[in-house]
């Protein structure tokens, strides 16, 4: 295999065995007190990415929306609250970075019925917290949504709670993993077609 | 231009509700039977009260005790294997005022309590005490009427558990028939011949039931509905091998691939014939998946020609099994169509897994087999069924126009030498025809006609 083919855009050879273990390692267990940061800087440092990421995502602006994670990264939303383990349980969605790319992709062939026309959105995010990792080059970030979306001639709200993991890369925190915790990610969801 | 008159169907005084043979004819289908409350609640009655209907997959409930809860239909049920292994179909209905008894998902409870006046019931159904039962006349635990209603005939095939209310339906196996054999092809390419159901995609559509029924088997709608998928997953153009459902894009009439009706409302799409058939032609037109090229490289190095056959088990099998009313098995997926109201329906596609029988695998190829095997069942709930259920919501939309009535289903109509009567009974065609619409809703009609022997059963 030669080095392009590499290219986390192009093919998947990072979404191994030890990939998940990370993630699930990662995603259990954080959100406690003794790690939370107290730092108001740092905490309104991530804050300001998140707010971030949420206009992005309103606007569809994808590509400065992709530009805020790793080249290898995972989004992840879990079909069972708290997460489970994503390599013997369905999810919602579950996407490495090709198949996020594929997803934005796909709503902008002009074919993604269920996106024509596309959904309007509005995103409120609340309740960031910090916390601390193992790493010193990870931070784990909570945080709470709630997506006005209007489609159809209608407005619905979408809400649950999301755990970015943010990491250092190059020089900046990216996004190596989030993981969107939808109140109702055990039952029937009309539409779920945009990118939460 | 020509001008229809409009002539509305008459409700007919006294039962039957409508003249069925006027709604449904042989190549089209009068929009009633989609937009109608009085029809979805006749439907409740003759169809998922008079066939066999898909209640759970015996590995949601593996030990005594287990439960889920589900619907027959709008009837809310408790599925549960009691203390001696026995799988029951309890109605979720308190036989005092008929409040539901357990408002979980799943769980492994030997009894249920009603949460309002805390009447306790075994999960055979029988009741095992009420609070203060002097304040009755006599013991109502001796009663029989005071047991849970049962589904009076539960039954499984091959891990698949149904449940009819209607005495006269056939065996199962008898009412199955030739559907059997697809089904048993699917569950014998897994080692030990069986599948393990895990969690699902869970969606919803503002339209009836039908609709999901009626697409089950279309292949005339694939390049159109999911032309974002299958432009999506063929976006890298040096890729040797189109992906996925590529083969509708030309011609799809011309290939191996066939529909068949196999009666009693059951159909199946056969895709098969358009692979190759060699270990490794099922994998070789998956789409991209995470993880895909890490664990195909690792497998092919590790294990030479035999990675191809692991690889298969993560691959989408491509059959579309459609057992009337409320159950398809397509890729690696238990579909299964629960209807809410006439203009609402859940289509929940549950995830399948699979298990080292024989110890032929290994556990790090079985994790690496079955993660890819979640990531591969993800993509077309995420990038495929979202059209088709918008599509379906529009059709109940469009289907608002009283004076325009009929449905069409006549692809393939009438054309002499396009479909063919096989010994058995079961009718093939093109993969694009709609003949598995008209001959289900021919079953449909039958159902919707007849009276069925409907029963419920409480223990003694």
């Amino acid at each position: 295999m030669n080095a392009p083919a590499r290219d986390p855009s192009r093919s998947s050879y990072y979404v191994t065995n030890d990939f998940y273990l990370e993630l699930i390692a990662d995603f259990a267990d954080w959100q406690v007190d003794e790690r939370s940061v107290e730092d108001c800087a740092e905490r309104d440092r991530f804050r300001r990415l998140i707010e971030q990421e949420a206009r992005l995502l309103d606007r569809l602006l994808y590509e400065e929306w992709l530009a805020l994670y790793t080249p290898e990264c995972a989004y992840w939303v879990p079909s069972t609250p708290e997460g489970g383990d994503p390599r013997t349980e369905i999810s919602v969605m579950f996407d490495d970075r090709r198949r996020l790319e594929d997803r934005i992709y796909r709503l902008r062939t002009g074919y993604a019925w269920s996106q024509a026309p596309s959904s309007r959105t509005s995103r409120i995010v609340s309740n960031v917290e910090v916390f601390k990792s193992a790493r010193d080059d990870q931070r784990m970030v909570r945080s709470n949504f709630a997506i006005s979306e209007f489609w159809d001639g209608e407005i619905r709200m979408l809400a649950g709670w999301t755990g970015h993991r943010f990491r250092q890369h190059g020089g900046a925190w990216k996004i190596s993993a989030k993981q969107v915790n939808l109140l109702n990610c055990d039952q029937c969801i009309r539409n779920p077609s945009i990118v939460l | 231009m020509t001008l229809e008159r409009s002539k509305a169907p008459a409700r007919l005084q006294n039962a039957p509700l409508y003249d069925w043979d006027e709604l449904v004819q042989e190549d089209r289908v009068h929009r009633l039977i989609y937009t109608d409350p009085a029809v979805f609640d006749a439907e409740m009655v003759n169809v998922f009260g008079g066939t066999w209907v898909y209640l759970a997959h015996e590995s949601q409930i593996p030990n005594p005790n287990d439960f889920i809860t589900g619907k027959l239909g709008l009837r809310p049920l408790i599925i549960t294997r009691d203390e001696n292994g026995q799988i029951r179909a309890l109605y979720n209905r308190c036989t005092h005022r008929g409040t539901t008894l357990c408002r979980w998902d799943k769980g492994n409870s030997r009894s249920f309590q009603c949460p309002y006046h805390g009447w306790n019931f075994l999960n055979t159904g029988k009741l095992r005490g009420v609070p203060w039962p002097d304040g009755y006349a006599s013991k109502l635990v001796q009663e029989d009427k005071f047991n849970l209603a049962q589904v009076p005939r539960v039954e499984s095939y091959r891990g698949f558990i149904f449940g009819t209310l209607n005495m006269e339906a056939p065996s199962l196996p008898d009412h199955l028939g030739p559907i059997k054999k697809p089904i048993d092809e699917w569950l014998d390419r897994n080692p030990g011949g069986k599948v393990i159901v895990c969690e699902a995609n869970r969606l919803k559509f503002k339209g009836n039931w039908k609709l999901a029924y009626d697409n089950s088997g279309d292949g005339y709608h694939v390049i159109f509905s999911h032309r974002s998928l299958i432009q999506t997953e063929n976006r890298f153009a040096d890729e040797a091998t189109k992906k996925g459902m590529s083969y509708y894009q030309n011609s799809p009439d011309t290939l191996p691939m066939y529909c068949q009706y196999m009666g009693n409302g059951h159909h199946f799409k056969d895709k098969r014939p358009n692979l190759e058939a060699r270990p490794g032609g099922l994998w070789a037109i998956e789409s991209l998946h995470p993880g895909m090229e890490h664990v195909q490289d690792k497998l092919r190095s590790r294990y030479g020609a035999r990675a191809e056959t692991m690889l298969d088990l993560a691959g989408s099998e491509p059959v579309n099994i459609n057992v009337f009313p409320n159950l398809s098995l397509l890729g690696n997926h238990i579909q299964v169509f629960q209807p809410v109201a006439f203009d609402e329906t859940d289509a929940i596609w549950y995830g399948t897994k699979i298990e080292d029988v024989d110890g032929t695998l290994g556990e790090e190829v079985l994790t690496d087999i079955n993660a890819l095997r979640m990531r591969t069942q993800e993509g077309f709930p995420n990038f495929g069924e979202v059209d088709d259920v918008t599509n379906f919501e529009q059709i109940q939309r469009g289907l608002a126009a009283a004076e325009d009535e009929w449905i069409y289903m006549n692809r393939g109509y009438a054309i002499p030498d396009r479909i063919h009567t096989l010994e058995d009974g079961t009718i093939k065609g093109p993969a694009t025809d709609e003949l598995f619409m008209r001959e289900y809703i021919r079953e449909w009609k039958r159902l919707m006609k007849a009276e069925p022997d409907i029963a419920i059963r409480r223990e003694v």
